[in-house]
């Protein structure tokens, strides 16, 4: 215990203190990260100079392209270079066009990014309150027809959904766009084409925080300061949503840090369904030309943006629980 | 005059198959401005009884019968609405626990304003009040603390901080349920002043749940003697302890700690254990474990009292 001295100022500093700790970590699982792409790309059989020259290239022309490459350096220098090159933003350059690769992926992160916020935007306004909602009535019928909803949108694969969100609300219905992100100078309607492959990719998630929000509050609804809360009188309202759900919510937090994860690799198959732009369609487009140094800018920048996203996620939490920023 | 008048309360337990008798026929009464300690082993029924007068019983449970009046209400009347009208304002409660009783992602300033959403109060003078509770109840520098968080304190001081959110309401009936158990020895005894200087400041009675018979004897005025879900036993804190007329309280005071003159490798006990209270129990609910059991014991005892001091014994009432 820290005494005398005024809260706010002493506040601030663990969670400045926690934050750069948070920072620290996130830059090292990055660079861990680098080395093992690197490796991936290295074992990849195949020099990718053949690949890039096609087999009519003379033995002259593919050494020519290795040093100009690098790959005749050593194997560590290599590595060097592309760790240093990376920090600095230089991915190298794709083959077909042979323009920077952080630019062609930077040009399409922010369709994916969209995506997936209108992902977790569904997960949570639907998840939470469902979540809660259940805890509070558990047992009832209403519990057990979302509790089987949960279960069955985690199980079904999210392209599945995104196949059949499309027949029913784009073909049947005609109510939402079916393919492409829209007119690039329409907000309104780059939202509208947003809706179902927003939804595809975050249906799932749904019911997985409506579980995890469910079991959380069911547990800190048993807690003695939830019954010192019911002891002092407090409205309903506010014992389920300050008392119960602000703690329920911390698990959550971390789960969808993580859910990030698997909604980058839904969001590839949502982008070929709905013939999006976006990083999962340029990996797609990228294996099929075997256009190798796309693939590899690509993944390490959604790798990258995965741990930037559970970095946010740890920051989220030590500033809702004040018991993890003052553990350091 | 009384603030709680409990009458024949019996409380039951829906468990699979059977039926746990937890309160059988309790009744207790609690005057204005006094201090009424309940002693009782573990299981005796002492939780069960605050979760009735707070009606904050699990879902399996359920009063059967009896009253509970409080300001000539009765509780046991009371819908959901009605109850939380009470709680915290006319009825608030020290709970055993101080480590796990407060919110641990709220501040005190939060869970200090929430229990004054009532009050007609504007924000500030209801900071104002929460920081003039804490000085009551001795928290150093009040105004820094009301920003911090429970796990920054240690277990006196929240335990400090849980009475200063009981007693801001001015309630006419305090329950503290345990409230030192958690705590050392030492710390005891500042909180029982504390309890004690708060109570008579604001006048309030006290329901006070302990096992610590030399506490009870300290700072209450009656005493009730509960065993397996009943009283057998009540009467002032002089009676109880100077002139038991139940074996069993008789026996509870032989085996404080605090009464032992000569030095022992084994404190004494009361052989015997509390009597399965899911099974239906005939006469005298001590009988198993009475040294001065006879064949009377069978049929129920009678409630015999004078001079407010009642025992539930065939001994007493021949």
């Amino acid at each position: 215990m820290v005494s005398g001295d005024p809260k706010g100022s002493l506040d601030r500093f663990l969670m400045l203190i926690y934050s750069l700790k948070r920072l620290a970590l996130a830059i090292a699982i990055v660079s861990v990260a680098m080395f093992l792409l690197f490796v991936m790309t290295y074992l990849i059989p195949g020099d990718p100079a053949s690949v890039a020259l096609g087999p009519r290239a003379t033995e002259a022309m593919r050494e020519a392209l290795l040093v100009k490459m690098g790959l005749d350096q050593p194997v560590w220098v290599q590595f060097w270079n592309f760790f240093v090159n990376a920090w600095q933003g230089d991915l190298g350059n794709e083959i077909l066009s042979n323009r920077p690769v952080a630019h062609v992926v930077l040009e399409q992160l922010p369709w994916t990014l969209a995506l997936i916020a209108g992902g977790m935007i569904w997960s949570i306004a639907l998840g939470i309150p469902l979540g809660c909602w259940t805890a509070v009535r558990r047992g009832g019928l209403t519990d057990r027809i979302i509790g089987v909803f949960s279960v069955a949108v985690i199980a079904v694969p999210s392209f599945v959904i995104a196949i059949y969100a499309l027949l029913l609300f784009a073909v049947y219905l005609q109510w939402l766009p079916a393919i492409g992100a829209g007119n690039p100078n329409d907000f309104g309607d780059q939202l509208l084409h947003l809706i179902l492959p927003s939804l595809a990719v975050g249906l799932g998630w749904v019911g997985y925080i409506a579980r995890m929000v469910r079991a959380s509050m069911l547990e800190v609804l048993e807690a003695s300061h939830i019954r010192t809360a019911r002891a002092f009188g407090l409205p309903d309202r506010l014992i389920t949503y300050r008392y119960a759900l602000s703690i329920a919510i911390l698990p959550t937090v971390t789960l969808l840090g993580v859910g990030i994860g698997q909604m980058l690799s839904s969001a590839v198959f949502a982008e070929i369904v709905f013939a999006r732009p976006g990083v999962g369609k340029l990996v797609y487009d990228a294996i099929l030309t075997r256009n190798y140094p796309l693939v590899s800018g690509a993944v390490l920048v959604t790798t990258a943006l995965f741990i930037i996203i559970n970095l946010f996620a740890d920051l989220i939490i030590g500033y809702l629980d004040p018991r993890v920023r003052s553990r350091f | 005059m009384n603030v709680l008048e409990i009458q024949n309360l019996n409380v039951t337990f829906a468990t699979e198959g059977s039926t746990l008798r937890a309160l059988k026929n309790v009744s207790i009464d609690i005057p204005k401005r006094c201090i009424v300690g309940v002693v009782g082993e573990s299981g005796c029924g002492k939780s069960t009884l605050i979760n009735s007068i707070l009606r904050l019983l699990p879902e399996n449970g359920k009063i059967d019968a009896g009253t509970i009046k409080f300001e000539g209400h009765d509780l046991t009347k009371f819908d959901l609405s009605q109850m939380k009208t009470v709680r915290g304002s006319r009825i608030s409660t020290v709970f055993q626990d101080p480590m796990s009783a407060l919110n641990p992602v709220l501040s005190i300033a939060d869970q200090m304003l929430h229990i004054q959403y009532r009050s007609k109060l504007r924000r500030k003078e209801k900071q104002e009040k929460s920081i003039e509770m804490l000085r009551r109840v001795r928290i150093p520098d009040p105004e820094s603390a009301l920003k911090r968080y429970p796990h920054e304190f240690s277990g006196g001081m929240k335990q400090r901080i849980s009475i200063a959110m009981a007693m801001m309401m001015e309630p006419a009936l305090l329950i503290a349920d345990e409230p030192t158990t958690a705590l050392d020895a030492t710390l005891e005894v500042a909180i029982i002043d504390l309890l004690k200087e708060l109570q008579s400041q604001i006048e309030c009675s006290i329901l006070f749940i302990s096992h610590h018979l030399g506490l009870i004897a300290e700072l209450c005025d009656q005493v009730i003697v509960m065993y397996a879900g009943e009283v057998l036993e009540r009467g002032t804190a002089h009676q109880i302890f100077h002139d038991p007329w139940h074996p069993y309280s008789a026996r509870l005071l032989e085996c404080d700690p605090a009464n032992q003159t000569s030095r022992t490798r084994q404190l004494p006990t009361i052989p015997g254990e509390i009597p399965d209270l899911k099974a239906i129990h005939k006469g005298c609910i001590f009988r198993s474990r009475c040294q001065y059991c006879e064949d009377i014991c069978t049929t129920v005892p009678e409630e015999f009292g004078i001079n407010g001091h009642f025992v539930r014994c065939h001994r007493k009432s021949q």
